[in-house]
């Protein structure tokens, strides 16, 4: 009996962190990218939410979930085009910039989404994606139905991180970027647009993060809030320093923090009832906070970080 | 496009803001938060200290000074402890990012940024639970004494003493950037931390100096919500004000005194779209989109009067 019960436990904990993560492992490896290539992206939030909403309202309005994801990658990879509009092409700062990107982004999705739903007590909500079960790999006990029974979404985030990391280190395009992320004026000497690489990174961050903000209102609440992304995007940066600015060690944070945070919801259903919920919600932040206290005196970032390129100066 | 003439819209908007003598008092009341979060975010840049935690700084500045507010006692000293406490509150919390900063290396962005989401947690918990109002019941906290509400200016308008302490803080701020040593320091680690440390300046004392007056500027925002509009902490306390500080301290090209008029006109762009959305029926968050477009807008004007600032040094 208790060994049942245990086994069930293990395997609702072991999905929620698995689902809790997979936005987050998006969000950070789209952040991992920009700043590889130099270029902070403190958009993140904005960009997160406005693809959510944009990706909701176009799957809502169509009947076809496939195309509010792509709507939501879209809208992203937009929005980054835009941060790197400003930061790359223009030199301004990405602090303030980005800081623009987010209120922009959350202002445009707050109205879009009252203009084109108005008012309702009731949230909207659609039929979001269901789990698929891989055939033979969902049978392994515990780690099969917590892993391989999930939405196709979780798969593509899992398969992601290889992906970014073949990328990053085993293409040409990958080493462009990290050589205009480190030393951009060497990159250029050796024929790499500065420019144009900057630019092809904070899209395809822009994409992930629309892919974020996708799962957030198409699979795992099927609805689109105010509250929706409520500072993911702010933690996937600090993931990314966490991480170390690699696509492995970026994933293993947005995992650990997807634990501290199923452990705090599992806490707030857990019978503390005295204890208002909130005090909980608090956790995984401090948690993120006292972490990278922990990482940052040895971290790394990319030297060119924040750092505008314009050709003509030295 | 969004169901409204564009003029009429702009009509009632401006109507709505700055029309009347209520209507400029309303938005002169929506503009003393963003004075106050606006010149803690003007000074904290200028030491390029990247404090984007104002918000939970006003946040805990409206907890302590509620707090305070809401023991009797005799009404001026309790607005003068409302104030000390949500300042100290809010220079508590800055604290927090500058120290990891200088001690830890941790990017005082992110901390900060995080740091806003512990804060807003935190107020909800305890209106939630051990601060709920048991006379309501609803998640807000006790109001605090009506003695200590802030007074009145006009008759029959929301105008309090926050607002002129507002308005005389800017240029103050002014005085302590342009006039005064700490200033002096303060502008020379934002712009040059290597010559600031080569002339002798304690690069590090200066950032946790700055974090202190930023934070406490932001908890004063959070003091005059408390003690001159909502007498009480709710979760809405604050649409943003923190981070609206940020395009006020853009849009003022991190000059105290700037700092003054864009609050105001961002005062006038929310009050303003919240009269046309009632009789427009168009969103209120248009002030929202307007916020962040006049930000980028702005980043691009500076970008243009900075190349006219190099071009002319080039010839000379």
């Amino acid at each position: 009996m208790s060994a049942v019960f245990e086994q069930i436990f293990q395997v609702g904990f072991l999905a929620a962190i698995i689902r809790i993560a997979t936005p987050l492992a998006f969000a950070t490896l789209g952040e991992m990218f920009s700043e590889r290539a130099g270029v902070l992206n403190l958009g993140i939030e904005g960009i997160m939410l406005l693809s959510a909403m944009a990706g909701f309202t176009a799957a809502s309005l169509s009947g076809s979930l496939w195309l509010g994801v792509l709507v939501a990658v879209l809208v992203g990879a937009a929005m980054g085009a835009l941060h790197a509009l400003f930061t790359v092409a223009l030199g301004l700062s990405q602090h303030v910039c980005g800081i623009g990107v987010t209120l922009f982004c959350s202002g445009l999705a707050y109205f879009l989404y009252r203009l084109i739903f108005g008012q309702q007590s009731v949230p909207p909500s659609i039929d979001g994606f269901k789990p698929v079960a891989i055939p033979l790999l969902s049978d392994i006990p515990v780690l099969g139905p917590a892993v391989f029974n999930q939405f196709t979404l979780v798969y593509l985030a899992i398969i992601a991180v290889p992906l970014a990391a073949f990328v990053l280190y085993r293409t040409p395009w990958g080493l462009s970027v990290r050589m205009v992320g480190e030393n951009p004026r060497a990159a250029d000497s050796a024929g790499v647009s500065v420019i144009a690489t900057r630019f092809q990174a904070v899209i395809l961050g822009g994409a992930l993060m629309g892919l974020a903000g996708a799962f957030l209102t198409m699979a795992q609440f099927n609805a689109f809030t105010f509250g929706v992304v409520s500072g993911r995007g702010w933690v996937a940066i600090a993931l990314v320093v966490f991480g170390r600015w690699d696509p492995w060690r970026s994933a293993g944070a947005a995992l650990l923090f997807a634990f501290v945070d199923a452990l705090q919801l599992r806490m707030q259903a857990s019978g503390l009832g005295h204890i208002p919920y909130e005090a909980f919600l608090m956790l995984p932040f401090i948690f993120t906070i006292v972490a990278m206290a922990f990482m940052s005196r040895n971290a790394v970032a990319p030297s060119a970080l924040l750092k505008p390129f314009r050709r003509e100066e030295r | 496009m969004v169901g409204a003439g564009v003029v009429e819209a702009y009509g009632v908007m401006l109507s709505a803001s700055l029309g009347d003598s209520y209507a400029i008092t309303e938005t002169l009341v929506r503009a003393a938060p963003m004075i106050f979060t606006g010149l803690a975010v003007a000074i904290a840049f200028r030491a390029k200290f990247w404090n984007i935690g104002a918000e939970g700084q006003l946040l805990a500045g409206a907890v302590a000074s509620c707090f305070v507010g809401a023991i009797p006692m005799p009404g001026y000293l309790a607005m003068l402890l409302m104030a000390l406490a949500g300042a100290a509150a809010g220079a508590l919390v800055a604290l927090v990012p500058a120290t990891l900063r200088v001690k830890f290396k941790v990017d005082d962005v992110v901390s900060s940024l995080l740091l806003n989401s512990v804060i807003y947690y935190a107020l909800m918990a305890l209106i939630e639970g051990p601060w709920k109002d048991t006379f309501s019941g609803y998640p807000i906290s006790p109001p605090i004494e009506d003695s200590a509400n802030f007074p009145v200016l006009i008759e029959g308008t929301r105008l309090h003493l926050g607002v002129v302490v507002a308005l005389i803080a800017a240029p103050l701020c002014w005085f302590l950037i342009s006039r005064t040593t700490l200033g002096f320091r303060i502008r020379v680690t934002g712009e040059n931390p290597e010559a600031a440390r080569y002339g002798g300046i304690n690069v590090q004392r200066v950032l946790l100096s700055t974090a202190l007056l930023s934070g406490a500027l932001a908890g004063l925002a959070g003091v005059g919500e408390v003690g001159g509009v909502h007498f009480q902490v709710m979760s809405d306390i604050s649409p943003g004000y923190g981070y609206s500080g940020i395009v006020v301290a853009m849009l003022a090209r991190l000059n105290p005194l700037g700092v003054v008029p864009a609050a105001i006109f961002l005062a006038a762009v929310m009050t303003g779209a919240e009269a046309m959305s009632r009789a427009t029926g168009v969103p209120a968050f248009l002030s929202d989109v307007i916020q962040g477009t006049a930000l980028l807008a702005m980043l691009v004007a500076l970008l243009f009067t900075a190349y006219r600032i190099r071009r002319v040094g080039a010839s000379a």
